[in-house]
C-alpha cells in the first residue's frame, strides 16, 4: 500500500499530459516553430505555480507527510553537462516530440512504437553512464 | 462532463503539472521522470559494466510505480475522458506539415508518418524513432534531468543549472525542428 499514492500520482500526471496535449508531437513542433502559446502557458503556469508552491512551503505553512520541511535537492553547479546535454536531449525532444514522462503515457494511450522509442532512450542512458568520465562535465 | 471531455486549456493545466510536483514533494520525493531511465539500466545489470548504474535501484521503485500510474493514467485519459475533438493547431502550422508530408495533423497525437506500421518497416522510420530516443536518453543524463526534473522542477526551485539546461533544450529543439526536420522529410 506504500507504493498506492505513487500509482495514483502517475495516473494522474499521464491524465493531465493527455488532456493538455502536451504529449502531442505537433504540439512541441509547433511551440518550436512558434505558431502557437499553447504550451508555453502550459510551461509558464506550472513554473509560476510552481515557484508560488515552493515559496509557500519555504515559510514552513506546509510541510511533507512525514512533517519535514518540503525539501528540492541542489543540483550540482557546472556549465558544461547542462548546455550540452540539454542540446542533445533537445534535439530528441523536437525529433520524437516525447520526453522521457510522455513517452510512457503514450505508450498507454496506445502507440506501441514508442517500446523502440522507450528501448533507445534507455540504451543511451547507458551510453552516456559508461562514457561519463570522459564527458566536459 | 464537456469540460473534462474536451482538451484542457493550458491555464488550467500549466497548475495541474505543478500539483504533481507538489505532491511528490509532499510524500518526500522529487519529480523527475528521466530517472528511471537510470534505474531499468540498473536492474538490467549495467552496474556490471558502468559504475554509475551501481546504486540500490530499490529505492527508485516508488518512481517506476509513477510511471506505471502514467502508463495507466494514458490510457484512461483517451479511453473514457476523451472525446472526437482535434488538436487545435494553427492553420499555419497544419498548411507547413502538410508540405512536408504530414497528413491528417492534429488528429492523432504523433504523426503516423513516424509512428505508424509503414513508418516502423521503412529503414528511415525506424532509424529517426531509434536516434530520437537515443538524443533523449543521453541528453537528459548528461543534462542531469529533463522537463519534468529540470524545467518544472528545477526551475520553479530558482536553480542556476536547471537555466541553463532549459535554454540548452530550446536551442537543440529550434534547431532540429526549424533547420533538421525540413530536411529529413
Amino acid at each position: 500500500m506504500k507504493y498506492f499514492k505513487f500509482l495514483l500520482v502517475g495516473i494522474f500526471f499521464g491524465i493531465v499530459l493527455v488532456k493538455s496535449e502536451a504529449v502531442s508531437w505537433y504540439r512541441i513542433y509547433e511551440m518550436f516553430r512558434f505558431q502557437s502559446f499553447h504550451m508555453y502557458g502550459i510551461i509558464g503556469t506550472a513554473i509560476a505555480s510552481g515557484v508560488l508552491f515552493l515559496q509557500i512551503s519555504k515559510k514552513g505553512i506546509i510541510k511533507s507527510i512525514k512533517g519535514a520541511d518540503i525539501f528540492v535537492p541542489k543540483k550540482e553547479n557546472g556549465f558544461s553537462r547542462y548546455i550540452i546535454g540539454g542540446i542533445i536531449f533537445g534535439f530528441g525532444w523536437a525529433l520524437i516530440g516525447a520526453c522521457p514522462g510522455p513517452m510512457y503515457i503514450l505508450l498507454g494511450t496506445g502507440i506501441y512504437s514508442m517500446i523502440i522509442v522507450i528501448a533507445a532512450a534507455i540504451i543511451g542512458t547507458y551510453i552516456y553512464g559508461a562514457i561519463k568520465d570522459k564527458l566536459p562535465h | 462532463m464537456e469540460y473534462i471531455l474536451n482538451p484542457w486549456p493550458w491555464y488550467i493545466s500549466g497548475p495541474l503539472i505543478a500539483l504533481v510536483m507538489a505532491l511528490l514533494l509532499y510524500f518526500g520525493k522529487t519529480f523527475g521522470m528521466s530517472s528511471n531511465l537510470r534505474t531499468m539500466c540498473s536492474i538490467m545489470g549495467a552496474g556490471k559494466t558502468a559504475n554509475f548504474f551501481k546504486f540500490n535501484w530499490k529505492e527508485q521503485t516508488w518512481n517506476l510505480i509513477v510511471v506505471l500510474g502514467a502508463i495507466i493514467g494514458g490510457f484512461i485519459a483517451t479511453q473514457y475522458l476523451s472525446n472526437d475533438s482535434i488538436t487545435n493547431l494553427n492553420p499555419a502550422t497544419i498548411t507547413e506539415l502538410q508540405s512536408m508530408g504530414f497528413e491528417n495533423s492534429g488528429t492523432t497525437l504523433v504523426p503516423n508518418e513516424m509512428y505508424g506500421i509503414e513508418a516502423l518497416t521503412s529503414p528511415k522510420g525506424l532509424l529517426l524513432l531509434v536516434l530520437g530516443g537515443l538524443l533523449v536518453g543521453f541528453g537528459t543524463r548528461y543534462a542531469g534531468g529533463c522537463t519534468s526534473g529540470h524545467a518544472i522542477t528545477g526551475l520553479s526551485s530558482l536553480q542556476k543549472p536547471s537555466l541553463i539546461a532549459v535554454i540548452g533544450f530550446f536551442i537543440g529543439g529550434l534547431i532540429m525542428t526549424n533547420f533538421i526536420l525540413p530536411l529529413i522529410f
